[in-house]
Parts: C-alpha cells; structure tokens; sequence
C-alpha cells in the first residue's frame, strides 16, 4: 500500500512535465494535479505499473471552477468568462487497497482533456457525462455524445 | 342419442341437430369459461397468499360477468395500417378452432354432439386451425412484437402436436377405437378399468401397459399443455417480453374471443385426457343410480364425474402457471424434440411390442 | 449471389413491464441472436445535482432518498457520512448502531424486490408476491420508527431524526424468526427450481477483469468471483465490530459470474443482512442520538469523496465545499449508472428472451442512473 505522498513522488520522476503540484492544504484528502492533455499517458502508466496497479476508476467528475471574471451577456443574464473547468479522478487499486484523486484544469472557453476510456472502460459514461452537462469535450472518446439530456438539447 | 332423442321429439332433423350444437355452447362452455376466469384469479390469489376479488357479489363470485359487461361496452380500436379482412377474421378461426373440438367429446351416456367415427382424429385435426388464427392476428396487427409471438406461438402448436399424435395412436393401438365415446364406454365399472391402469382386458398385458399409460399420460398432458399457451409455455402472451404477443392490438370484444378460447381450448384439452386415460365421464365406484334403481339418474351423475374430472385438471394447469418459470422458445423447442417425440416413439413401441405379443 | 440481410432494430422501452423504469434498450437483432444493445437513458433526469447547489447541506437529504428509491436509507447514510467526514463531525455509537440496523433491514427490502421482480420478469409470478409480503413487514418497521415507508428523511447529518420506537427491537426480532424460514421457501420455490436454472445459468457471463475494469461492484462484482465488499475492505460507520461472510459466486449452477450467480449472492447477502441485525440488536448502547447534530451545517473549504455499500453497488458522494452553506458541488456515483453501461457487452450473442433476464440480475433502479 502506498500513500499519495509516495505516488506523487513516482510519478514526478517519470512525467515532471505534466504532473504539476501536490495539493495537501484542504480537508478531506490529498490531491495531484495534472495537465488535462497528458492525463491519458499519466493514467495508462498507473494502470499498468506493476507497483501500483490502478485497476479501478471509482468516480469522475467535471467541475466547473467559477473563477473567472463575471460579467452580464446580451440578454441580461450572469455568466463566467474566462476561468477553468476541472475533472476529478478517484482511482483504486483492489489489488493493493490504495487510492489516489487527481485533477486537471483546462480553460472555459475552449475545454479538451484527454480521455481514459480506453484504459477502464467505466470512464466511457462518465465522461460522456461530463461532457453532456460541463460541455469538457474528451478527447479519443470513442462515443461522445448526450446521456443525460436529449440528443438534440440546445445549450444556453 | 340426444340427437335421435331430440329428432322424435321436435320431427325435424334440422332443429334437431341445431339444438344439439348450440347446446354445449351455451349451456356449458360459456358459463364454463366465465367460471374458469374467476377460478385461475381466486386459486392464483390464494396460492399467492391474498384473497383475489371480494367485492363483485358474495367473495367476488359475479366478478366475470362485470367483466364481460366492461368488455362488451368497450369501443373496438383498430389500428389504421392493419389488414382489415384478416384482423377481423383471426379471433374468429382461433373461437372456432377451440370450439368444434366439443363436438366430438362426450359429455355423459347419452350426450355427444356428433357420432363421427373418427373422433380424436377430428379433434387434433380441427385445432389446427387455432394456428392458422393466431398467424393471421400476427400478421395483420402490423407489429413487430405481435409477428414475434405469432411466430413463437405457430411453431411451439406445431411441434407439440407431434407427441400429442405419438400418444393417441398408442391408445389407437391397444383400444382399437379412435371414437371418444367408445374409449368412454370401454373403461366401464371400477377405476380398475380406466386405461391409465391398463385398460379394461384383464392379464398381463394390463399390468405391463401401466408404466407405459402413466408415461404416457405425463407426455400427453404436458404436450397439451404446451399446445394451450399456458405456462410455462407461455412464451407467445409472455407479458413481461412481448407485452402481449399475438393479442397486442386486439380490444374488446374480439379480445374477450381470444380469452375466451383460450379457456374453451383448456377445458377442451382436461376433457381429452381425462377420456382417454381416466375414463371420461365413467364413475370410478359406480352409480347411485343403479344402486337406487333410478335409470335417469346415471346420465346425471355421468355428467357431474366429467365436470369433475375436467376441474381437476383445469386446477392443475392452473397451479403449474403461478408456480413454474417460464421457458425460453429454444429451450421449449428442444425439450419437444430432444425429449418428448423419442420417450412418445419408445413407448408407442414398447406398447406394439406387447399387443402383439 | 448473396442474399442481401439486415439487422432488425427492436425498441424495448420507454414504457415495458421489464425494464424496470423508464429505461430505453435498442436492439439489434439477426433474427432472434442480439448483435448489440445500446441503452438510453436520461427520461428521469430531474438535475439533483445542480438543484443541490442552492440548497443548504441538511435540505439536501430528501433529495438523496429520492435517487435510489428502493434503498434510500443507504442513500442518505452515504451523503451523512460524507459530510460529518467533511466537517469532521464524531456522532454517537447509538446513532451508529441504529444507522447499521436501518441499512441492512433496507438492503433486504431492495434485495427482495429484486429478486422478486427478476422471477416475474422469468414468468414465475407467485415469489414476487410472497417477496413482497415479507418486505411488507419491513416497511412496518420503518413506518414506526420515522413515519415513512418508502422516502425517510431520517438519517441527518450529526445523527438521526426520531429515536428508536419502543417496540421496535421486538417487532424486530418477531421479523427475522419469521424470515429465515421464508428464505429458505424462496431457495426452494424460486432458486433451485430447475426452468429458472436453465433461464439464468451460464447467460450473461461476466469474468472478473471485465467486472473490475468497468466499474462494477456490488453483488454483480462479487458474482464474478472478485471478494470486495466496502464493508469489509474501506470500513464505514462500526461494520468492523460485527461477524459477517461476504458470498462470493462460484458458478455453482453454471460459468462463474452469470445470472443465477448474481441473483443467488443476493438471497446469500440477505441472510448475512440478518446476522448483521441480530448483532447490532444485542450490542445496541444506549445514548441520546441527537447530541451531536450541528445547529448550522458550514463545512470548511475543502472536497471530500465518502461511498457506502448500497444494495446495488458502491455508492459515492463527491463533496466541494466552498465554505458557505450551501454545497458548491456534489457529484453521486451511482452503482446503477455504471453497472448498466456492460449490457452491451453482455448481451452479445444472447436472444432477446436473455436480455429480460441479464436485465433484471444487473437489478437496476433508473432513479439512481438518470438522477
């Protein structure tokens, strides 16, 4: 069993690019954060690396940030401009019984993160949620559209 | 007998024989089928540990008759892009195809609707056009789901018929009759003489056939079983799969027709077997009416023990459907021709063997 | 020449007596062989999750009955563990017992509804009526305790809404004499039955990489031979002071991981509910269970991810708390979602008859997908 502290460490030898801070300050659990485009090489090296063994995703969710500027658009209505939105990871290994969370960021205005679906086949829904409600559009989905909303729903 | 009967006392053969079909129909099969749908609800409502309906007339006993009211009131919806000739025509062929079967049953000493020789033949051959009903209703509902089950339904019918013929042509051979009412007359007297226990010829044929009528038996009852739709053959109205299969589209009272045969086509099938190996409408003790020296009360108690006998094997239709599963039309089909025509062609070989011997 | 075929596509739903809610299964057919089934959902939809965030953390808790309907007392334990952990909240060990007992007697209720319903999907109507009865009982219980029988709003945050009723604890123990036997009349009726075997053996099996790559857990995961129960292996609440196996599938009755193996850990995982009851029940301290319960929920900044074990699978509450009173955002992860997503897998190859059957044993609540 490794903690998160040990995780981070392993992964910042081998990705030091893309793995780019250790979030410990907040309750309730210890968080990596990645770059959204290499998520899917960060991911495929904890599935298949013998020591960690990542086997399973348990959840994963976009989040919108609201950390932009917020300004009125025509029709009078609040929106965000600018800012992020974020998808959390938790994963598990069964092998080992140890967990992890990472997060990516990618901006508001044009939001890509890479998908993981080839890695566990879990993330295809998920991410498929994503998308449908925070409009996070994952790249190499093999299947991106609407799940929860109907196929034809217009945004805004 | 009723028909010559009813011919010295009206002198005209025409009103005679009209009489003698219409009788059964409303005299017993309707009333029967109004019966048998408050039965299935009370015996399944029991075996399932509620009470069923209470409110219609005394522990519900009018509740079919509602029913019937409700079903005749009920505007007839037929859907625009179906086949008209043929939807109207299909629950009509299945009502009859149900329905002729009665005339070759006998119903007490001196009641059969016709004399035909050729009575079990007549039997399996005019059920055959319940299949032809049913593809048509299929077919002309215009429905994916309805065609699914018209399918299911024509191809379990056909195949079960086989075991069905299997057995009757055993009984052909050791009887040497294929009239219903002469196998009734054969198995006279004691219980002893009802083929499920050999048949009336005492020896030791009698006591080899009895493993081989009780085999029989089963076969045959599970075959007519399956030719019925009831669970678990079930699969053409499997509701829970096709919603309603054949029927689907069909409302009021061409609807109330197809439930209707349905509950005709069981009794239909319990009086069969019950002729051919228990004895039809014979008492299995002997009459009061002979031990009281009342001739006119024989037909009387002929009619009750044929009722009887008929009910009792309604009820255990009836407690097989709310307790077994239901099974899946390859399953079904492979149960028929894996298992039941071989067992059928055996013992129609081994009963050869012995009536030759 | 060939001769020209195509699929047939066969619409199953919105509305059918199988699918267990508004759930729409495409086939597509070779005849009556299934080469792909793609569900679609989204027709219960109702935006829990963005209602959430104007919403303060205990108005909350109704909304989380009303996901998985059939379990909802494990729905709100889940949301009440996830926050006390979040604000760091310790409560009773009376208010933690009750909790125990409240979410094994609903795991038998939802486990008895879908065992019932699975037989009547299969034709076998008379289980379902005799599962319903002893789930009648159940209900009994809960309605005497907190006044509801199906959506409690009982477990808050801190502790409990009403204490135990004074009859309670022997009602309770009248219930579980009397159940024992029922299970074994189900074991005799439904499960060993040999129609049903050959319906459910050796259809929709699903080996265990499969089950763990794509997010299966529950029963469904433990069928296919993989012993993980969140009871056992992530403790919650004080599951660690009681006794109890976790069955795991083991292809009695055909290949490891198909459907009778998902439906027979459910009757399995009912009769360990029970032990689970009888411990809690002679162990129960006493203790004022409203105690700990704050008088105004204002979590610190910070996100916290708490599961429980529902009856259907793992069910986690993903909490962003931004330091206000309401949440800045909750994401559920509803076993049902996810354990549905491997119809398309397991269907492949079956007949339409199967797909009812792989249906009913993934035993699914649309509640909880569509949210």
């Amino acid at each position: 069993m490794k903690t998160a502290e040990e995780i981070f460490n392993l992964l910042k030898e081998k990705f030091s690019g893309s793995v780019t801070e250790f979030k410990t300050d907040k309750p309730v659990e210890p968080f990596i954060i990645i770059n959204p485009l290499e998520i899917d090489k960060v991911c495929r090296f904890l599935y298949e690396n013998s020591a960690l063994t990542f086997d399973s995703l348990v959840n994963l969710s976009g989040v919108d940030d609201a950390n932009g500027e917020k300004t009125k658009d025509q029709s009078g209505f609040d929106i965000i401009k600018g800012g992020t939105l974020s998808v959390w990871y938790h994963l598990e290994s069964i092998k080992f019984r140890h967990k992890l969370v990472l997060k990516t960021s990618t901006d508001r205005e044009k939001p890509e993160v890479a998908s993981v679906s080839e890695i566990w086949n879990c993330a295809n829904w998920h991410e498929r949620e994503a998308f449908d409600l925070y409009g996070i559009i994952f790249l190499n989905h093999p299947d991106l559209r609407r799940i929860l909303m109907p196929y034809d729903w217009e945004t805004g | 007998m009723m028909y010559d009967w009813l011919y010295q006392f009206t002198g005209s053969s025409i009103l005679a024989m009209f009489i003698v079909s219409l009788l059964p129909l409303f005299v017993f099969i309707l009333p029967f089928a109004l019966f048998a749908v408050l039965m299935e609800r009370k015996v399944s409502a029991h075996m399932q540990d509620r009470l069923g309906p209470m409110r219609v007339g005394y522990h519900g006993i009018l509740q079919t008759v509602a029913d019937i009211i409700k079903l005749l009131q009920k505007e007839d919806i037929v859907a625009a892009a179906t086949d008209k000739n043929l939807f109207n025509l299909a629950p009509v062929l299945v009502f009859i195809g149900s329905y002729a079967a009665f005339a070759a049953i006998p119903f007490s000493g001196v009641f059969i609707g016709s004399q035909i020789e050729l009575g079990l033949i007549y039997i399996v051959a005019v059920t055959g056009l319940v299949v032809a009903g049913i593809l048509m209703a299929g077919w002309a509902s215009n429905n994916k789901y309805s065609l699914l089950g018209a399918m299911r339904a024509a191809a379990q019918i056909i195949s079960y018929e086989i075991p069905t013929l299997l057995i009757i042509l055993t009984i052909i051979m050791i009887t040497g009759t294929v009239s219903l009412y002469t196998l009734s007359e054969m198995q006279t007297a004691y219980f002893w003489n009802w083929l499920i226990l050999g048949g009336p010829e005492t020896g030791i044929q009698k006591i080899l056939f009895i493993p081989l009528m009780m085999a029989g038996f089963l076969i045959i009852y599970i075959s007519t079983l399956a030719e019925v739709n009831r669970t678990p053959f079930d699969i053409p109205e499997a509701e829970s799969e096709l919603v309603s299969g054949y029927h689907t589209e069909y409302s009021g009272m061409k609807f109330a027709m197809f439930f209707l045969a349905e509950y005709a086509n069981m009794f239909a099938v319990s009086a069969i077997v019950s002729a051919i190996f228990f004895g039809g409408y014979q008492s299995p003790f002997g009459y009061l009416g002979s031990a009281l020296n009342l001739p006119w009360l024989i037909p009387i108690e002929q009619f009750s023990w044929f009722t009887a006998k008929g009910l009792f094997f309604i009820f255990v239709q009836m407690w097989l459907r709310w307790t077994l599963p239901r099974f899946r039309v390859d399953q079904l089909m492979e149960f028929c021709w894996k298992y039941l025509i071989p067992m059928a062609f055996v013992i129609l070989l081994l009963v050869g063997l012995i009536t030759v011997l | 020449m060939a001769l020209k075929t195509e699929e047939m596509v066969l619409n199953m739903g919105p509305q059918h007596p199988s699918t267990h809610g508004v759930l729409r299964l495409e086939l597509q057919l070779d005849g009556e062989i299934i080469s792909d089934v793609i569900p679609h959902i989204g027709y219960l939809h109702r935006c829990f999750e963005k209602h959430c965030e104007a919403m303060t953390y205990p108005q909350v808790i109704p909304y989380t009955d009303r996901m998985d309907y059939l379990a909802s007392m494990y729905n709100e334990f889940g949301y009440a563990i996830a926050v006390e952990k979040l604000m760091n909240i310790q409560v009773p060990e009376r208010v933690e017992y009750i909790r125990v007992i409240m979410g094994e007697l609903q795991r038998i209720a939802s486990h008895l509804v879908a065992l019932g319903t699975y037989g009547a999907d299969l034709g076998a109507f008379t289980p379902f009526l005799f599962c319903f009865r002893d789930r009648e009982r159940i209900l009994h219980l809960f309605e005497i305790t907190c006044g509801a029988r199906l959506l409690y709003n009982y477990i808050w945050i801190g502790g409990l809404s009403h204490d135990l009723h004074p009859d309670f604890i022997r009602l309770t123990k009248e219930f579980i004499k009397e159940f024992r036997p029922n299970l074994k009349e189900l074991n005799e009726l439904l499960s060993y039955n040999k129609i049903f075997i050959d319906r459910t053996a050796h259809v929709g099996v699903l080996p265990a990489e499969a089950a763990i790559n794509y997010g299966i857990t529950g029963p469904n995961l433990r069928a296919s031979g993989v012993k993980w129960d969140l009871r056992r292996d992530d403790p919650y609440s004080v599951y660690h002071k009681f006794d109890f196996e976790i069955p795991v599938g083991s292809g009695e009755k055909g290949k490891t991981g198909d459907c009778w193996d998902r439906y027979f850990i459910r009757v399995l995982e009912m009769e360990q509910s029970l032990k689970i009851i009888e411990q809690a029940i002679d162990q129960i301290p006493d203790g004022d269970i409203s105690s700990a319960i704050p008088k105004r929920v204002k979590p610190p900044e910070g996100q916290v991810y708490a599961r429980v074990e529902n009856p259907r699978g793992e069910l986690g509450y993903f909490i962003i708390s931004d330091g206000s009173v309401n949440p800045y955002r909750i994401k559920v992860r509803a076993p049902s979602f996810v354990n549905l997503a491997v119809m398309g897998e397991l269907c492949k190859g079956h007949m339409i008859a199967d797909v009812v059957a792989i249906l009913g044993s993934i035993d699914i609540v649309l509640g909880e997908i569509d949210r």
